[in-house]
């Protein structure tokens, strides 16, 4: 045990060390780390790539005997394949024929029709060839290659291809080598073409095999420029005779003589043919590939809290893949030939090496101290993991052994490959990956650096630069649109489902994507299959476009080839060009020397095709498709796969026709093909079509994309983004949409506005009918939450004579609610309320007048407020108490404070009725004398309230004086006081009868509630969320309500307490001092005192089950029992403070100074995904329902959809969003949230989720 | 309007995941396919390769085996991936190691790539394939599961399983191209050893949510 300890310690200080080392020199050590990776790779060059391509080997006829099958030694290079009998031997007998001298007469059918007429005479003459020397008679028939029948997919085949005899393949099968079939065919072409394969096809066509070279070069169309016309009969034999072929050979030569062939004849080539991939293999590989692929997703998902994750990914992968490459490199270097197919093996070496070691290695250097020097949190990170990574190294290295041990050469190989690739995946990991992390470490206390600058002067600067991407969750990725739901489909959050598919195919660009990946693997495909095609199609280019080139091409446009072709009788100037085999005979053919003579005088009329034989000629077949022979043998049922044909050296034949051939042969059907186009226009032809083929497809296009914009035009409506309000609130750079031009029309949510406070909100405060805010300037308001009107204000008397107290605002979709219980009152207060403004003839107030029936439920209170009697506003507004910056007020707000004139108004005493109430308001709130109750003390107006909490009827204001006021919310008069403190209350909780205080002085004191009437506040109203409705008053004013201090807890915290929150008859406290406290309600028993963040708390949550989630300045969150005060759960998840903690059945959100915005699970403290938020804003969170979140932004209030992270509405607070964020956010139980926004408060409705309560 | 309790409200689809007995459903239903899946595609692997280049066929060699073994393999594959969760949670000793799909996939992977090695790899005998395919399966056990309780149920279930292909063979109602040891391949507990592992392994990660709903409920209530 000691030994292991030690040799623990010792691998713990040695990686110590090592990660000092890395995270010292970063840029030498992943210079060293790509040197080695590259020198490590370095012999891989000498492996063959792979590939499924025919392979080689050309070996003399001269001396040719058939190889046998058992290696023979050392061969010189023979390769291993080369044993054996091929499977056939192939004789291609390549004919070149024209028309000579071409004639203005003839027409442009003649170009083939003769010549491949001929075929059949040649065929004949073949399979008549009988050599005949001392050991017997050998034929054709004897030496080729029997085949049987087709396979019975190619019925359509049956009548082209030989069955049940040779195989000899020649343009004659198409006319099932009866000359008499040619000859009364009306349309050659047409027959050629009806076999051609409709569609794109990659493989080998039928016409490839009968003419045996490419379409392109068989000349056989009505606009060859050439006139040659070029086909192969191929002959495939089964058994090679020499002595036949070449009397076959000089047969033909002798009867078609090729003068100025010069082809070798003396190579035969021999291919041999690798394994076909069918769909059999193909499905387990992919299935393989499919399984890695998500490997790594998952793997590389769990790489969090670093600067980078793509960075830190594909450094993970490439780490894996390159320790690959090594291994194999490796391996080789040392003599070790792979003989595994690497595709198939790559997977479970992939899987086997693993990514789990770079993972630990990450978790665990991101968990260390942020405050750590990065220097030190590399080194603390990898000693911590050390011995659990050697451990695992070394298990897997044991199981490899054994695996090596097996015996079995191709386990053997492949535990080989794995153990060189473990270490140096080791290798990597320790000098790669670390340095890489180390970096990024870097990088990200730089870019922390950067951000938390701006965030603690309290002024969030617009992040310069773009905005990072939203981290991926899990589910779908977010979408970049904001998804606009239908009122009630807003509740189940659920759209239909073909609505999510093409959202979600429009999200991601599903199809787009698809076609572009098609269209690349596509041409992969050709670019692969036909390489040897797409090499000739370029010499081909090449050579049409050089000079030199023209002149070994035949048929050219007079005025420019004439010259070099025919510059005299006598010397032959074609010589001289490379391309040409230099026909220097001095015996030329008779035909060439009468073409000749044609030629020269008339200059330009009549062309003489040139029949030329290049290199390329030679070996004709290698322009073929690699898959030409494949295909020709796979239609009898013969796999080519890992055999190998044998190419003999082409036969060339020459054949010259005169125009009265031509002629006599002709269908009487050619003629009606349109004449020849003249000969100065030769080359036209194929360049008109072409321009005629763009300018169709310009035409086509243009007429597509009208079509397109009036199909778009009808069925889109035409006002995207142009209904509601104005377009230009909506131009923020950031707003999501924009990215696509798209924005989406408004829905039916609209915010209500409350407006009345003159200055900022400061405190807000609800019960779920009732909400009550404060503002900076001390004035207290209580709205009904139902239809948003004000209730109350206190102080009475208004600060300001224009302060629209009672307004509201109104956007559409508004009008329906409200209108409940009639009152009888309406009547006479409506024309009254225009009435009121005597002084100044104030404007008539707009709701006034039209609907009187919206407001009969609830009483008038405009009299009440919008009068004008005080036009002095009240004096002595002290707001200038030193705050802490974790409380509710900004710099900016205090500034704006103190730049204010302070209002002169009452210092006063009571809230003296300057303007009598009218009548018909006393009717409606009931009798409210007498005003001033015994023990009824003094409002006290000059100290600022900093908390603010509401329950039932009353509301508790805690002040920046220490006093504690109890306000009657409905009619707005100051129940009780109490001044037994002296210290600002910072946080107010209000449970069942109960306040606790948190004071600036770091001391809690409780109160207690009493209310002298059995009937109390207590019994009536259920817990806080159940709520009655305001018209039933709790308590009727004649209660007598006090409030004492039963405890105070002088030294709750050493510093400033910064939150309390109640719930489930417990009060927690955070502070500064780093630490959470847990009272008792009842007994203010301290009971737990919860320490684990490292620095001050700023968030709190905690409900009826007992949750308790803390949030702290360090980014940490932690999660508490509370029954027994130990720590569940720890997590970093923020760079920065800890904002706002909220916490469902199942999930926690917390959200950061880094406007990151992580969701949690509760149970296991993973996170699920993050949202980055625009910069400033995400303080303020809520929960509506389980999976509906509620976010406060820059003006505007935001939806998530909590189980999938997606974005469902942005809802705008005002016309001037700008500047302004949401920074409280309460959620009310009716399903609608309150933030405030400035000056005012919004009101936003979640609609449906209002019906669903009801 | 004195209705504004504050119901616990879920969405329609959680509450549908929350539902036990549709998520033992879904469960079963995402197991049944992951097996059918695996089945197909492990019968391909040992499909030999002698097939013409152009087979007129290539769909019908997916399924060249009797209709009847890939839906066998699913089910066998849902009441695996079912009872693994459930025997640990009556055991009362839940499943802690490598609890990652990353671990998983691996797991999958290896479980493929076992299958590969036994269809591609030359062997000398059998014997040396049997017991290679021994230590590996073991060896994947190791790696992704270490517990008794799936050590126990795996060679319960190979053994039944191998038991049950025995009968069938010996009934005529399935056979192989080359029995090796009385009637059966030798190799073929430790494929299903190997299998049944996976199969648990992927049971219990996909419990694993239902689990966090339930303790999350739970937990609320």
């Amino acid at each position: 045990m000691t030994v292991r300890e030690r040799l623990r310690e010792k691998i713990s200080a040695a990686f110590y060390r090592h990660g000092l080392l890395c995270a010292s020199y970063p840029v030498p050590i992943i210079l060293f780390t790509s040197a080695s990776i590259l020198a490590c790779c370095y012999p891989l060059l000498r492996l063959p790539l792979p590939g499924t391509g025919p392979v080689e080997f050309t070996t003399r006829v001269r001396d040719y005997t058939v190889p046998s099958h058992e290696p023979q030694g050392d061969l010189g290079e023979q390769p291993d394949w080369y044993r054996g009998p091929p499977v056939a031997y192939i004789q291609p007998v390549l004919v070149k024929a024209a028309v000579s001298p071409w004639d203005s007469t003839l027409v442009p059918v003649d170009v083939f029709r003769s010549p491949l007429g001929r075929v059949f005479s040649l065929l004949e003459e073949i399979r008549n060839h009988v050599h005949d020397d001392g050991s017997g008679i050998r034929s054709l028939e004897a030496l080729c290659l029997q085949v049987t029948d087709l396979l019975p997919g190619l019925r359509r085949m049956q009548r082209v291809l030989p069955e049940h005899g040779c195989l000899l393949v020649s343009p004659g099968n198409y006319w099932q080598n009866q000359r008499e079939l040619f000859d009364s065919d009306p349309d050659l072409l047409k027959t050629v073409h009806q076999h051609e394969p409709k569609g794109l096809h990659t493989s080998a066509t039928l016409r490839d095999l009968l003419f045996g070279v490419p379409v392109k070069h068989t000349g056989v169309s009505l606009y060859s420029r050439k006139r040659v016309v070029t086909y192969t009969i191929t002959m495939v034999l089964g058994s090679y005779d020499a002595r036949f072929l070449s009397s076959l050979r000089a047969r033909l030569r002798q009867l078609h003589p090729s003068v100025n062939c010069s082809l070798r004849e003396d190579h035969m080539v021999h291919v041999h043919f690798k394994e076909e991939i069918g769909m059999a293999e193909l499905i387990p590989l992919v299935t393989t590939y499919i399984i890695l692929f998500a490997y790594i997703y998952f793997s590389t998902r769990k790489i969090d809290m670093v600067k980078s994750k793509w960075g830190l990914a594909l450094a993970a992968v490439v780490t894996v893949l390159s320790s690959l490459l090594m291994s194999v490199g490796l391996c080789t270097l040392f003599g070790l030939t792979p003989t595994l197919n690497g595709g198939e093996i790559f997977p479970y070496l992939v899987v086997v090496i693993g990514l789990e070691n770079v993972l630990v290695l990450t978790k665990s250097v991101v968990s260390t101290p942020v405050d750590l020097e990065v220097k030190l949190r590399i080194a603390q990170g990898l000693s911590n993991e050390s011995w659990s990574i050697m451990k695992n190294m070394a298990t897997e290295l044991c199981i490899i052994l054994i695996g090596y041990f097996t015996l079995v050469p191709a386990i053997q190989e492949f535990c080989l490959f794995a153990v060189v690739g473990l270490v140096s995946d080791f290798f990597l990991q320790m000098f790669f990956f670390t340095t890489v992390l180390s970096i990024d470490i870097r990088r990200m206390e730089l870019a922390d650096l950067n951000r938390r600058l701006p965030a603690e002067a309290g002024m969030p600067l617009p992040k310069p630069g773009p905005l990072r991407p939203r981290e991926a969750p899990p589910p779908p990725r977010p979408s970049p649109h904001t998804i606009t739901l239908q009122t009630p489909a807003f509740r189940n959050l659920r759209l239909p489902k073909r609505l999510r598919v093409v959202y979600f195919l429009a999200r991601t660009r599903l199809a787009q994507r698809f076609i572009m990946v098609g269209t690349v693997i596509w041409i992969g495909i050709l670019a692969y299959t036909d390489p040897a095609g797409l090499r000739t199609y370029l010499a081909a280019q090449v050579s049409e476009q050089s000079p030199l080139g023209d002149g070994g091409a035949g048929g050219l446009p007079p005025h420019l080839g004439v010259a070099p072709v025919f510059p005299g009788p006598g010397g032959d100037p074609v010589g001289t060009l490379s391309v040409l085999p230099a026909p220097a005979e001095p015996t030329p053919l008779p035909e060439n020397q009468s073409q000749g003579h044609h030629g020269a005088p008339g200059e330009g009329v009549p062309l003489v095709p040139q029949i030329s034989w290049g290199a390329e000629d030679e070996e004709g077949w290698r322009r073929l498709s690699f898959r030409h022979w494949p295909s020709l043998f796979s239609y009898y049922n013969i796999t080519l796969a890992k055999r190998y044909i044998s190419i003999l050296p082409v036969i060339p034949i020459t054949l010259h026709l005169s125009p009265r051939e031509a002629i006599e042969t002709r269908h009487p059907q050619d003629t009606r093909h349109p004449p020849p186009p003249s000969l100065k226009t030769n080359d036209l032809p194929a360049d008109l079509t072409l321009y005629k083929v763009a300018a169709l497809g310009l035409a086509a296009g243009v007429l597509l994309v009208l079509l397109l914009f009036c199909l778009y035009r009808v069925l889109c409506s035409r006002n995207y983004g142009q209904n509601g309000v104005a377009h230009g609130r909506r131009r923020r750079g950031d707003l999501p949409c924009d990215d696509y031009g798209y924005s989406p029309p408004i829905s039916e949510i609209s915010p209500l506005l409350l407006c009345g406070h003159s200055m900022d909100i400061e405190c807000l405060a609800s019960d779920g009918m009732l909400l009550a805010s404060c503002c900076l300037a001390g004035q207290i308001r209580v709205w009904d939450t139902q239809t948003g009107d004000c209730l109350t204000v206190i102080p009475k008397h208004g600060l300001r004579r224009s302060s629209s107290s009672g307004c509201w605002e109104q956007r559409d979709g508004w009008d329906a609610v409200g209108v409940a219980e009639p009152e009888n009152l309406g009547g006479g207060t409506e024309p009254g309320g225009g009435v009121f403004d005597e002084g100044e003839g104030y404007p008539l107030r707009r709701r006034t007048t039209p609907r009187p029936a919206l407001f009969e439920n609830q009483p008038d209170l405009t009299p009440l407020i919008d009068t004008n009697f005080d036009s002095q506003p009240p004096s002595h507004l002290l707001l200038t108490p030193p705050r802490d910056g974790f409380d509710f007020g900004g710099l900016v707000e205090k500034a704006y404070l103190e730049h204010e004139p302070p209002s002169p108004g009452l210092t006063a005493s009571y809230p003296s009725p300057l303007s009598g109430p009218p009548p018909q308001r006393r009717r409606s709130l009931g009798y409210i004398q007498p005003p001033a109750p015994q023990g009824q003390e003094t409002p006290d107006w000059e100290s600022a309230v900093w908390a603010m909490e509401l329950r039932g009827n009353l509301i508790a204001a805690g002040r920046s004086n220490g006093k504690l006021e109890l306000w009657d919310a409905v009619e707005g008069s100051l129940r009780c006081s109490n001044e037994d403190g002296v210290s600002g209350i910072t946080a107010l909780a209000f449970l069942n009868n109960r306040i606790v205080a948190a004071r600036l002085d770091g001391s809690l004191d409780f109160f207690t509630v009493d209310i002298n009437k059995p009937l109390g506040l207590l019994q009536y109203r259920g817990p806080p969320g159940r709520s009655n409705m305001p018209p039933s008053p709790c308590y009727s004013s004649e209660d007598v309500i006090s409030c004492q201090l039963t405890r105070s807890v002088q030294c709750a915290h050493q510093k400033p307490i910064t939150v309390l929150r109640a719930a489930a008859g417990r009060v927690v406290t955070g502070s500064q001092d780093h630490t959470v406290r847990v009272y008792r309600l009842e007994d203010s028993c301290c009971l737990f005192t919860l320490q684990g963040h490292s620095g001050g708390i700023t968030a709190i949550y905690i409900d009826q089950t007992m949750v308790l989630a803390s949030g702290g300045q360090d980014g940490a969150i932690c999660l508490w029992d509370v029954l027994t005060g130990s720590r569940v759960s720890h997590v970093y998840g923020h760079r920065g403070d800890v904002t706002s903690l909220v916490c469902t059945t199942s999930c926690v959100i917390s959200s950061g100074l880094d406007d990151l915005i992580c969701i949690w699970d509760r149970s296991t403290g993973i996170k699920l995904y993050s949202i980055q938020q625009e910069v400033g804003c995400g303080a303020s969170l809520g929960v509506i329902s389980e999976s509906l979140l509620v976010t406060g932004g820059q003006g505007c209030v935001s939806f998530w959809d909590l189980n999938f992270g997606d974005l469902l509405q942005t809802v705008y607070l005002g016309q001037s969003s700008d500047g302004q964020g949401v920074r409280q956010l309460v959620v009310l139980n009716n399903a609608a949230i309150v933030c405030d926004f400035g000056s005012e408060l919004s009101l936003v409705y979640v609609p449906s989720v209002l019906e669903k309560l009801d | 309007m004195a209705s504004t309790a504050t119901t616990p409200s879920r969405g329609p689809y959680i509450a549908v995941i929350t539902n036990r007995n549709t998520n033992l459903g879904i469960r079963g239903f995402m197991l049944f396919s992951i097996g059918v899946f695996l089945a197909l595609v492990l019968n391909l692997l040992q499909v030999q390769r002698n097939v013409t280049l152009f087979p007129p066929d290539v769909i019908s060699s997916i399924f060249s085996s009797a209709w009847w073994v890939p839906p066998c393999c699913g089910t066998a594959s849902a009441m695996i991936g079912l009872l693994y969760p459930c025997i640990d949670s009556r055991l009362g000793e839940p499943h802690k190691f490598k609890r990652e799909w990353s671990s998983v996939m691996r797991c999958v992977a290896v479980f493929v790539g076992i299958n590969h090695a036994s269809a591609k790899v030359d062997f000398a005998n059998n014997v040396q394939l049997s017991l290679t395919l021994a230590a590996l399966s073991i060896g994947l056990w190791w790696t992704f599961d270490r517990s008794r309780s799936g050590f126990g149920l795996g060679v319960v279930i190979a053994l039944l399983a191998t038991l049950s292909t025995q009968l069938l063979v010996y009934n005529g109602v399935f056979q192989y191209t080359s029995p090796d040891f009385l009637y059966i391949r030798s190799w073929l507990p430790c494929i299903f050893f190997a299998g049944v592992i996976t199969m648990g392994n992927i049971g219990r990660q996909l419990a694993l949510y239902e689990c966090k709903r339930m303790s999350g409920k739970t937990h609320q209530d």
